[in-house]
């Protein structure tokens, strides 16, 4: 049986506003999702490292800084790095559409901006990671816990 | 008038009136047609009764007064706006120094009045462009300055002795604040009559804005050394404004944004009388930042409670003598986080209303936001239409002609009662836990802040609070419109620029300051502005200074708060 979805929620970089990530991770929470967020000033290597620690399912990556054209695109680099091709990763802030297609193309499944309700975003998550889960062949999902 | 005639103008005769009202003219009505809502509440939560009428509980001599003197409920000068408008001050930093100094030029041709800068990620963090931490972040949300050079280059132009400049920098607020100095004295500026601020308000960094760099202890002995060194030298310098701002941005409530800034206030004034200074010397400039949120009469009542309160805490509770320490003087921005990235023309009305807000509370300076923040940094054109809207409100509407023309509004006298009552529950609590630093350090402003943070989004999300273009009167967006770019190249241009100062300065020089400063840094009650001062005389850079006290002083660790 797998267990809840597991996320990690996390701010790269040197942006301080947490607001957006911290509503997303307790909107997460509360929808049944078991949610752990690094805190502030997160490098891409870190990031990375404590979704393999933590089996994640998926990482939320919040940005306002404009930032996430550089941060964004790393943190996957160093999920693949990890193995963890196949973790959901989704970010949110401030986030030009001009920027979106670049982000896309280099592995985030899905940017919410502002103004975003946090129910489209648990839909969303609860349909990829049941298409990750499904198509996972190499075992990771049964980490969940059980 | 003979006796009758004032019994019959009491508040007993009132409320018996109004009992009369109740029950005949308005249950007649709503016996036809009920009204919009069971019950009505402010943004803030706060209940809004149906009307206002004079209830007997005010004394206008004590709780209102005069305007100009205690307890300052009606505005700080005795004219307010007609002796001098507020001042025009736009908020505006990005790239490279060469950039920011084309738009302060631009802000100051359309008729800015003071300028105020904005600091990228690593400089109001303490890392040079070249630290592997500033990856990605150069330039991005503010300019970068890395040493004595940039700020040369900022300024470029601009005599420091005309402007009144605010910089909002808060953990490497003295060194910041050295860089300038030493460039007014280069160019000739008498110190003494320096026009400016410097944010310096590390609390409000560990409860809501993140850009902290050391512990809270090390952190209040910078804050009150730049009180200590600009009491002698930059007697005209607001050292600190204690910041509401990103308090209320981070989702608390009116009252928590008046609550846990005074109380950040309080922890300072404390600070600074436990290090020797007299409260009366270094009161009068403290000042504060405050948001302006949407909901209008909240946030004029708001205005007015902080500064009735301010003055009660300043007289009563610390014993300042001198009426300017009284006085809580406030910058004011329009709320970033009640604009919307869907429709964005909208944000120009709700800029306005906001606007309104704070002139009509009594604010001294102002920045209005560009309608385009919800998406990327203002434009040129965006922060053009913002700074003509506080134009508009200054020129033509005729609000500025009257001293808290809403003043007396049955209404708004109430909701200043009753906000600066729950604030100073919310303070006495503060105190009782040992005070604001406390606070922080146990988390407790930090959850009441994500607690209502969270309400406010479940309101939003169950259609409970109606946010125009967001959860109603949605239109499929056509065009977004056009924004600033932030060049991706200064992130490398400024690491070369960084690279030929380092070059070219005197590098025993910056040892000897360097060397300097981690002793003065080490002894406990030694002055740190002066060496930071030579530090940067001779181009050591805003991390070779940070790095320093890093070393001494060691780093913030934040206890997770989920």
């Amino acid at each position: 049986m797998p267990g809840p979805i597991r996320v990690l929620v996390a701010k790269p970089g040197l942006d301080g506003h947490d607001r957006g990530a911290k509503v997303v991770a307790r909107a997460l929470r509360d929808a049944g999702m078991e949610v752990v967020y690094t805190g502030l000033r997160q490098t891409p290597e870190r990031i990375a490292q404590a979704a393999l620690d933590e089996d994640a399912d998926v990482v939320g990556l919040s940005s306002l800084s404009g930032a996430h054209r550089t941060l964004f695109p790393r943190v996957v680099e160093e999920l693949r790095r990890r193995g963890l091709d196949d973790v959901v990763v989704i970010g949110g802030g401030i986030i030009p559409a001009e920027d979106i297609p670049a982000l896309q193309e280099a592995g985030v499944a899905c940017v919410f901006g502002p103004g975003s309700p946090t129910s489209a975003i648990i839909e969303f998550l609860r349909r990829a990671v049941a298409e990750r889960r499904r198509g996972g062949t190499d075992g990771r999902e049964s980490h969940g816990k059980a | 008038m003979g006796d009758d005639e004032k019994a019959r103008c009491g508040p007993a005769e009132v409320a018996r009136a109004m009992v009369a009202w109740e029950s005949g003219t308005l249950a007649k009505a709503l016996g036809r047609a009920p009204e919009r809502e069971t019950s009505f509440t402010t943004l803030s939560g706060l209940d809004r009764a149906r009307l206002y009428v004079p209830d007997g509980g005010h004394d206008y001599l004590r709780d209102e007064g005069f305007p100009g003197e205690y307890p300052f409920t009606r505005g700080i000068q005795p004219t307010m706006y007609r002796g001098r408008l507020w001042t025009m001050r736009q908020y505006a930093g990005f790239g490279s120094a060469d950039e920011t100094n084309r738009r302060f030029k631009y802000l100051l041709e359309q008729g800015q009045t003071g300028l105020s800068v904005a600091f990228d990620l690593p400089t109001q963090v303490g890392y040079d462009s070249d630290d592997p931490m500033a990856e990605g972040e150069v330039g991005r949300v503010g300019v970068a300055i890395d040493t004595l050079a940039d700020m040369e280059t900022l300024f470029d132009g601009i005599p420091l002795a005309r402007v009144s400049t605010s910089m909002t920098i808060n953990a490497p607020a003295a060194v910041l604040l050295a860089m300038y100095v030493v460039l007014a004295e280069r160019q000739g500026a008498p110190l003494d009559k320096l026009q400016g601020t410097v944010q310096n308000d590390i609390l409000k960094e560990y409860v809501a804005r993140g850009t902290y760099i050391f512990p809270p202890g090390p952190s209040m002995r910078l804050v009150t050394d730049l009180f200590a060194w600009c009491s002698e030298n930059l007697q005209a310098w607001n050292t600190i404004s204690i910041s509401g701002y990103h308090i209320r941005e981070a989702g608390a409530t009116a009252v928590q944004e008046v609550a846990f800034t005074l109380a950040n206030g309080l922890a300072y004034v404390r600070a600074a009388i436990g290090a020797g200074l007299d409260v009366d010397a270094f009161a009068p400039r403290l000042s504060f930042f405050f948001n302006s949120h949407i909901d209008f009469f909240e946030e004029v009542a708001k205005f007015r409670a902080a500064r009735r309160l301010w003055a009660r805490l300043m007289r009563e509770r610390i014993g300042a003598k001198d009426p300017r320490s009284w006085m809580l003087r406030f910058h004011t921005q329009t709320a970033g986080s009640s604009l919307t990235a869907q429709q964005p023309l909208n944000n120009v009305v709700r800029t306005t209303l906001e606007a309104l807000a704070a002139v009509l509370g009594g604010t001294q300076s102002l920045h209005t936001n560009s309608y385009d923040e919800a998406l990327a940094l203002p434009s040129e054109e965006s922060v053009r239409v913002a700074l003509r809207t506080q134009q508009v409100i200054a020129y033509e509407s005729g609000v500025a002609d009257v001293v808290d023309p809403l003043g007396g509004s049955y209404y708004i006298e109430s909701l200043t009662d009753r906000i600066e009552a729950e604030a100073l529950r919310y303070i006495d609590r503060i105190e009782e836990m040992g005070g604001a630093v406390a606070a922080i350090e146990n988390g407790f402003m930090q959850r009441e802040i994500e607690e209502s943070a969270y309400r406010h989004q479940q309101l939003v999300e169950s259609g409970a609070r109606t946010v125009v273009g967001v959860n109603a009167f949605q239109v499929e967006e056509d065009t977004a419109p056009p924004l600033l770019a932030v060049d991706p190249e200064v992130g490398r241009r400024q690491v070369e620029s960084l690279k030929a100062v380092k070059a070219r300065r005197d590098g025993r020089a910056v040892e000897k300051a360097l060397d300097e400063l981690r002793r003065a840094a080490e002894s406990p009650g030694e002055a740190l502005m002066p060496r930071i001062i030579e530090a940067v005389r001779c181009y050591a850079t805003l991390g070779e200074v940070c790095g320093v006290l890093r070393e001494v002083f060691g780093e913030y660790q934040p206890t997770s708060g989920l």
